[in-house]
């Protein structure tokens, strides 16, 4: 029945002069969603918003699928398109349409609707304010039941009048936010967790590109959570499009922090560690920010004073979009993004002899930085090894 | 060097069989239940099978169901049985330590309101005689026991235990887990007094997915599923021919020389107890230690219990696995699960023991080349790693 969609966006819509850029950018990202449905699409712009018109066969639903993990989109119409006929004919078509999406409801229950036309082809028979009255009045011919109602109608239908006729009354709602690449990139601190894929997500709809990086230490962590991150990123991809997740292996140094700093600190300056190398990673590959999904007070590490002391080894940004979430709203947010079930597999990393039975909560940064000074002699070659061995794998949606 | 030792939990094909079944799967693909040529080629396969597995265990083919596996089999042996033998009482008998296949049916019997004991084990894994005879009721309807268990590979006495049970009450059906033990004993079910005896296909180096239920012919028991009466009715659903060939054959193969292959089992654990043992925080599960020498004769030729004390096992797993070396941590059934180790538990182990034990199990593709690699790569290890631990 639908053969095209109207794409409506948000927010891009109150930028000025550098709109267009956020409107290529949004173009770019529903050809990308595309590529991966079956059958032709062609993308058309027009100041305000975005036809996709399908060429070919295709499947409705993967359309609609795909569409919704597009930024920047606002809403998406499915359309019925119609070659430019005269307004007889055109009436036929929208009874049509109406009878075939609401001939079942409004035998059911009492319905008011309204004509919207718009008419961008001026040099069609009627003006707009006499298609609506024309097209009203033939809904009503043939659907008596139904009221009209201009103000607060339970059914819109708009009819564009363009090179071709588009006729939509429904809107599934898109993601929001704007288009991935307006906004820089970020490197995010990907664990198996729930929280930093549903971070990496959030700052993400904000218009980032995301790339990421997961700190490995086997044999304390096996191969099993490593392929869970890489789930986990493929997840995350399937809004953001491809992830270049850096495996770090972390184990040396884990290791050697253990041998020379007190056990109560070791997750406070392992954290430290993650975030420097982070960071390099980060300014190695042109990303403006670190990404991380610490929530205050969740763990031992993510006191406020933990937070400022694991913050203070970074010059970039750091964005913390879960800050002041609760779990629960995090694990809804999880749940929501397709996250959450690939998150709680059980493959938590055998890591248990890092952790503390008493993990400071109130570290000194002081001190921290002065057992830090015990690890001098080797920390830095290992940094660069880690760097060096960075294994990349290209994470892209299946 | 890659080396396999986790042979407990699946084995690799027989090249043989796999060249079988790849044969009936793209040739004689037929269906056994079919009246035409193609389904007559295809049932030769499972006479053909039939006749190995009886031939190997010494007894009637039509004593020979073939399952989905070890734990359809135990799952037909136990609920079937009691099902048809209500008269003879309502109380079951097993053991502490079988697999869960078995813990868990009988827990489902309960449910149904049957009773049941668990018999206890000492620290070699070896229930005692005299317990069972303190359990042995008159209404005792069927007592399970497993051959070889997995987890440490301790033995039970098997043909004792059947001389008891039938004391006790002739009616009383006795049966067999040797899902662990087929190919690495000899086990005869008429000489040694079972009723019915379980095996699984891929501990043997058959296909995942095939499994075998010998039951014996006065022993009265009703099936657990229903549909179009294949197998005489006891097991509906289209016979799975290139899995029942394949198995067939792999019983076949893993019998002949099993005496002397026991041996040179036997021998490479003895061997590999006696230098892991060397090793700092070794510490061997299930072996006795007689004037400095583990005693591997009373127990299964393949399956070797170390617990490294100060080490947790997952991550001795992965260093181990990072050198191209395979084990389990306890019994790979339930390794994703938080619990501890049933067997080891039983047996009186502590925590720091059932944290850090490891199985290794051979099979008959197992060289001493590659446990000395084993070894090697321990001493390297265990040290570094003992370096680690909780404080």
């Amino acid at each position: 029945m639908f053969s095209s969609f109207l794409i409506k966006y948000a927010e891009i819509g109150i930028k000025g002069k550098n709109r267009y850029l956020f409107e290529d950018a949004l173009v770019r990202q529903i050809k990308y969603a595309l590529k991966k449905c079956d059958g032709e699409f062609v993308v058309s712009k027009t100041p305000g918003r975005i036809y996709l018109d399908a060429e070919s066969e295709f499947d409705y639903d993967q359309v609609i699928e795909k569409l919704s993990h597009v930024f920047g989109i606002w809403g998406i119409c499915p359309v019925v398109r119609v070659p430019l006929c005269p307004p007889e004919e055109l009436c036929e078509k929208v009874v049509d349409y109406f009878g075939r999406m609401y001939g079942e409801q409004v035998k059911e229950k009492e319905t008011t609707f309204k004509v919207f036309s718009r008419r961008s082809n001026k040099g069609y028979a009627l003006d707009s304010m006499e298609l609506n009255a024309f097209v009203g009045e033939k809904i009503l011919d043939a659907f008596p039941e139904v009221g009209v109602d201009v103000h607060n109608p339970d059914i819109t239908v708009t009819v564009e009048v363009r090179d071709k006729i588009y006729i939509y009354s429904e809107i599934i709602p898109g993601p929001g936010g704007m288009p991935v690449g307006t906004n820089g990139k970020g490197m995010l601190l990907l664990s198996g967790g729930i929280d930093s894929p549903v971070s990496g997500w959030m700052v993400a709809k904000r218009g980032l590109k995301i790339d990421a990086v997961y700190f490995h230490a086997p044999p304390y962590t096996s191969e099993r959570a490593k392929q869970k991150v890489i789930d986990l990123a493929k997840k995350v991809s399937a809004y953001t499009g491809p992830i270049y997740l850096h495996v770090i292996n972390f184990t040396e140094i884990q290791l050697y922090i253990y041998e020379n700093c007190p056990h109560e600190e070791l997750t406070i300056i392992m954290r430290r560690y993650m975030m420097r190398i982070a960071e390099m990673l980060a300014v190695e590959n042109e990303a403006q920010c670190l990404i991380t999904g610490e929530s205050i007070g969740q763990v031992a590490s993510q006191t406020t004073q933990s937070l400022a002391v694991t913050n203070e080894v970074c010059t970039l940004p750091v964005f913390r979009p879960l800050i002041a979430f609760d779990k629960e709203d995090i694990v809804n947010i999880s749940k929501k993004i397709d996250t959450y079930e690939t998150s709680i597999l059980p493959f938590e990393d055998c890591c248990t002899i890092f952790v503390a039975k008493h993990p400071v909560t109130k570290p000194n940064l002081g001190i921290i930085k002065r057992h830090e000074h015990n690890l001098d002699e080797k920390i830095d070659e290992m940094i660069k090894t880690a760097l060096e061995t960075d294994e990349v794998i290209i994470v892209t949606e299946e | 060097m890659e080396v396999y030792l986790d042979n407990s939990a699946t084995t690799r094909v027989y090249p043989e069989v796999v060249e079988l079944i790849s044969k009936i799967m793209l040739e004689d693909y037929g269906n056994p239940s079919s009246v035409h040529m193609k389904g007559v080629d295809a049932e030769r396969y499972v006479v053909e099978a039939t006749k190995q597995v009886a031939a190997a265990l010494k007894v009637n083919e039509k004593e020979i169901l073939f399952t989905s596996g070890g734990t359809e089999s135990d799952n037909t042996a136990l609920i079937g049985a009691v099902m048809a033998n209500k008269r003879t009482g309502n109380h079951i008998i097993t053991t502490k330590v079988e697999h869960p296949a078995i813990l868990n049916t009988v827990k489902y019997l309960e449910e149904q309101g049957y009773e049941a004991d668990y018999l206890n084990v000492d620290e070699y894994g070896v229930i005692s005689l005299e317990e069972l005879k303190s359990k042995l009721r008159p209404d005792t309807v069927l007592v399970s026991v497993m051959h070889t268990n997995n987890e440490v590979g301790s033995l039970q006495p098997i043909s004792e235990i059947s001389k008891i049970v039938k004391a006790n009450n002739p009616a009383t059906l006795f049966h067999v887990d040797a899902v662990q033990g087929f190919g690495k004993a000899e086990i005869y079910p008429k000489k040694q007094g079972i009723d019915l005896l379980s095996i699984s296909g891929h501990k043997i180096h058959a296909p995942k997915g095939v499994g075998i239920l010998y039951i014996g012919e006065k022993v009265k028991i009703k099936p657990i599923t229903y549909g179009g009466g294949q197998q005489k009715g006891m097991r509906s659903g289209t016979v799975n021919t290139p899995g029942i060939a394949g198995i067939g054959l792999a019983v076949k193969m893993i019998t002949s020389g099993l005496k002397e292959e026991c041996v040179r089992l036997r021998d490479l654990k003895k061997y590999f107890l006696s230098e892991v043992s060397k090793i700092d925080c070794a510490d061997v599960n299930g072996c006795r230690l007689e004037n400095g020498e583990y005693i591997v004769d009373d127990t299964a030729p393949h399956i070797m219990n170390v617990s490294f004390l100060g080490l947790r096992s997952e991550v001795l797993l992965h260093a181990l696995e990072d050198k191209g070396i395979y084990v389990s941590a306890g019994s790979a059934c339930s390794s994703h699960s938080k619990k501890e180790s049933s067997t080891l538990k039983s047996m009186g182990k502590d925590m720091p023991h059932m944290d850090s034990a490891l199985r290794f199990s051979m099979s008959c593709f197992t060289t001493k080349e590659e446990l000395d690699y084993v070894l090697d790569v321990l001493r390297e290890i265990v040290p570094f790693y003992s370096r680690f631990t909780r404080k």
